[in-house]
């Protein structure tokens, strides 16, 4: 072969690979982290913030926002929800299509009034659940999420440390994008869009 | 002691005085807000602090009258726990500034005497290792205030 030849030949094989690299990114289009089908889908027993018992199902057909938290966290909790509050308010009426669950990790000071307070205070898109101490650790360990309560001090006060993860389910109830707190609300907004946009 | 050390001694006296009056007199605040939360949850409190002075100033404790405590905390956010830690100092350095921001080190508001509504002004009393004090003007926001 002649080395004019072997240039073009591997020029060829850069444009293919190039091309290869491309279509990949067409088929992942998420920003977050993909877990599809690598966590179970939406199931759960609880109880909703007007006292009402819920399970996974009476969210199918809604994009799933699934959030681990405690009313009583000052800082993170309330930054996480204003957070998604405003990628809501971004992504438009189309967020309507959306809820937010905030889930206590928390249950013996979380009741249905303060959590529904709470949220309503970030989202009316947001859904407060709580439940037995049993039936929310369930949930965390489902989706690998772990909760610790800290001692408490000299006036009975104390904080819950809890995984910080922010769960995406799609309308079907299936686990597909995870994000950390620290993702960017342009990340937040483009896959939340793309996930109300897809299976509807 | 004679009498004539006593003026050296009151120098000496006025001298440490000086030198440790007013870590606070150094410090500017600014950026200060508080994170409303409702049903007299505990409340974030945030501000930056920018230290003028050549010494650093050591910010140790808070305290309001629109609360019954002021607490120093940090939270974090690394290995995906969310955990919030005390803090019992924490150092403006010389000519440098820090910020009380959310997600990172804040003031936790509990026991509010009244409810504070937001738009409203608390005023905070930020306290220093030398016992100086800065009082600055909190703006209340909404809880999903970014």
């Amino acid at each position: 072969m002649k080395p004019s030849h072997l240039a073009r030949l591997v020029l060829l094989l850069g444009l293919v690979l190039l091309l290869a690299a491309c279509h990949r990114e067409d088929a992942q289009p998420w920003r977050l982290t993909d877990i599809s089908g690598h966590m179970p889908d939406l199931a759960f027993q609880l109880t909703d913030d007007t006292g009402k018992p819920v399970t996974g199902d009476d969210y199918r057909g809604k994009v799933v926002l699934l959030y681990f938290g405690y009313t009583h966290c000052p800082d993170v909790c309330p930054l996480t929800l204003a957070h998604l509050h405003a990628v809501l308010q971004r992504v438009g009426p189309k967020a309507d299509g959306a809820r937010i669950l905030f889930v206590s990790v928390d249950p013996a000071r979380d009741t249905p009034a303060v959590m529904h307070a709470y949220v309503n205070a970030f989202d009316k898109r947001a859904v407060g659940l709580t439940g037995t101490p049993r039936a929310l650790e369930a949930l965390s360990k489902r989706y690998r999420s772990a909760f610790t309560r800290e001692p408490s001090d000299a006036n009975g006060q104390y904080e819950v440390s809890h995984s910080s993860g922010i769960y995406f389910f799609d309308r079907q109830g299936q686990a597909r994008l995870l994000a950390t707190p620290a993702a960017s609300q342009d990340d937040l907004v483009h896959d939340l869009y793309l996930l109300l946009e897809t299976g509807k | 002691m004679t009498l004539r050390s006593l003026p050296l001694l009151l120098a000496g006296l006025l001298g440490a005085g000086a030198v440790h009056a007013g870590q606070a007199d150094h410090v500017h605040a600014s950026a200060a807000w508080i994170r409303v939360m409702p049903a007299g949850l505990p409340a974030g409190g945030y501000v930056t602090l920018r230290n003028e002075g050549d010494q650093p100033a050591v910010l140790d404790g808070a305290s309001s009258v629109a609360y019954g405590s002021v607490m120093l905390h940090e939270s974090s956010t690394d290995t995906g726990m969310g955990r919030m830690r005390m803090v019992d100092r924490l150092t403006v350095p010389a000519h440098g500034q820090v910020a009380l921001a959310p997600g990172g080190y804040h003031l936790m508001l509990t026991g509010a005497t009244r409810a504070v509504q937001p738009g409203q002004k608390v005023r905070v009393t930020l306290h220093f290792a030398d016992g100086s004090a800065l009082a600055a003007d909190f703006l209340a926001r909404p809880a999903n205030a970014l």
